[in-house]
């Protein structure tokens, strides 16, 4: 990637803008931009919630704390709609996708040459400030939660009752390796499918702003405008529908069929 | 786009927030959020209770006045019948007691005519006896006699 980085014109633009600020070589290539920003986005979530919860009142609650309050009582609910277990950690962790994933799309939103305007005056060649642009901030999270899938299925069902709803379901002992083909590719399939549609969706719609970025001064805000407000749409959507679909991976792990 | 040690650093990190979303903001903010929905149940069940406890008091209330209503007008109409009663038994009172006054009245009026008569008759016997006693005494004397009798009748008179 670092050598298509330096080619000129349009292609070289999209590129230097799709490149990630990495270190080492191979597997062991880092995407410190990537690390940075989530684990800067991170903190922002634990500092704001930190603080509501440190003044938490069951009297009448301040604005950080109402809005803090608001965000939980619509995990909260999510949780409730779809998981009937009981569990300490679902509902925490759904409300840290959501927020995470909300902060990092909504980097997105920021015009697309600022951040690496101020990378570059500081000596950064490469600066792609959105985290869910990176594969592996996706995957890291949808393989996390993937193995919470797992973790909770041989938990809730045992190893033995997992290793049955994989091998008999659905057609039953006759079709055995069938049902374990056709029950692996479903499983595997649930954090690819999380992991690459908040990659694609986000990917997508900075490669838009990006090329928007390329026309003309005068086009840009009649299109970069209107691609923003459905961006802001996109990016809590986005968030949602992985916070949503990791609730009913994990509450299904929970049941017996 | 290629998949690398980066994932392993950002699964640290989700894991990380997980834990601290776990341990300290899930808990302290949910549990307020649980305080708060009791406390406003029972703020409204002590609402709809105290109102209904007016509505009790609201119907107590009109009845205490219904009663004292009640009670005022009977006395009210106790005391006019008794004055009634009380004018009545005063009239019949006064009627008795003038009667009982002219009778009264009638008696000594009576008794004093017969006293005047009782009077009269001894006066007069006294004047018959003393005139008796001159005509007697003196001289019959048609002047002196013609004299007498006009005295006695004068004094009869």
């Amino acid at each position: 990637m670092a050598t298509e980085a330096h080619a000129e014109g349009a292609t070289g633009y999209i590129i230097h803008h799709l490149t990630p600020l990495h270190v080492g070589e191979g597997f062991w290539t880092l995407h410190l931009d990537t690390l940075f920003f989530s684990a800067v986005l991170g903190g922002l979530f634990l500092w704001f919630f930190k603080t509501a919860a440190e003044k938490a009142t069951s009297g009448v609650p301040n604005l950080v704390q109402s809005f803090a309050e608001m965000l939980i009582e619509f995990v909260d609910q999510q949780v409730k709609d779809s998981f009937h277990g009981r569990s300490q950690l679902i509902a925490p962790l759904a409300l840290t996708i959501f927020c995470w994933i909300f902060l990092w799309n909504f980097m997105d939103l920021f015009p697309v040459d600022i951040f690496p305007l101020v990378g570059s005056l500081m000596g950064l060649e490469y600066l792609r400030v959105v985290p869910s642009t990176d594969l592996n901030a996706t995957f890291a999270m949808s393989i996390s939660v993937f193995c919470l899938i797992i973790f909770y299925s041989i938990k809730i069902k045992g190893p033995w009752g997992f290793a049955k709803e994989l091998m008999f379901q659905p057609f039953g002992p006759w079709l055995l390796p069938f049902n374990l083909l056709l029950k692996l590719v479903e499983e595997i399939a649930k954090p690819i499918s999380l992991a690459l549609r908040l990659f694609g969706n986000l990917y997508a719609g900075e490669l838009i702003f990006i090329l928007i970025a390329l026309l003309p001064w005068y086009l840009q805000p009649v299109l970069s405008f209107p691609w923003a407000i459905f961006h802001i749409l996109i990016i809590t959507l986005q968030a949602f529908i992985f916070m949503v679909l990791t609730i009913v991976y994990l509450s299904m792990a929970h049941e017996d069929h | 786009m290629s998949i690398n040690a980066t994932l392993i650093g950002q699964m640290i990190t989700f894991t990380l927030l997980v834990w601290f979303t776990m341990k300290y903001i899930w808990p302290p903010l949910f549990d307020s959020l649980e305080e708060r929905r009791k406390k406003i149940a029972d703020g409204l069940a002590a609402a709809e209770k105290g109102q209904e406890n007016m509505h009790l008091a609201e119907k107590k209330a009109k009845n205490v006045i219904k009663e004292a209503k009640e009670q005022s007008s009977e006395i009210v109409n106790q005391a006019q019948k008794r004055a009634n009663e009380l004018i009545e038994e005063s009239k019949d009172l006064g009627k008795k007691e003038g009667e009982r006054m002219i009778l009264a009245a009638k008696a000594q009026i009576e008794q004093e005519i017969h006293q005047a008569r009782e009077s009269l008759r001894q006066e007069i016997a006294t004047l018959a006896f003393s005139a008796a006693e001159q005509i007697l005494g003196a001289e019959i004397d048609k002047a002196k006699h013609q004299n007498i009798i006009s005295k006695v009748s004068s004094q009869l008179g």
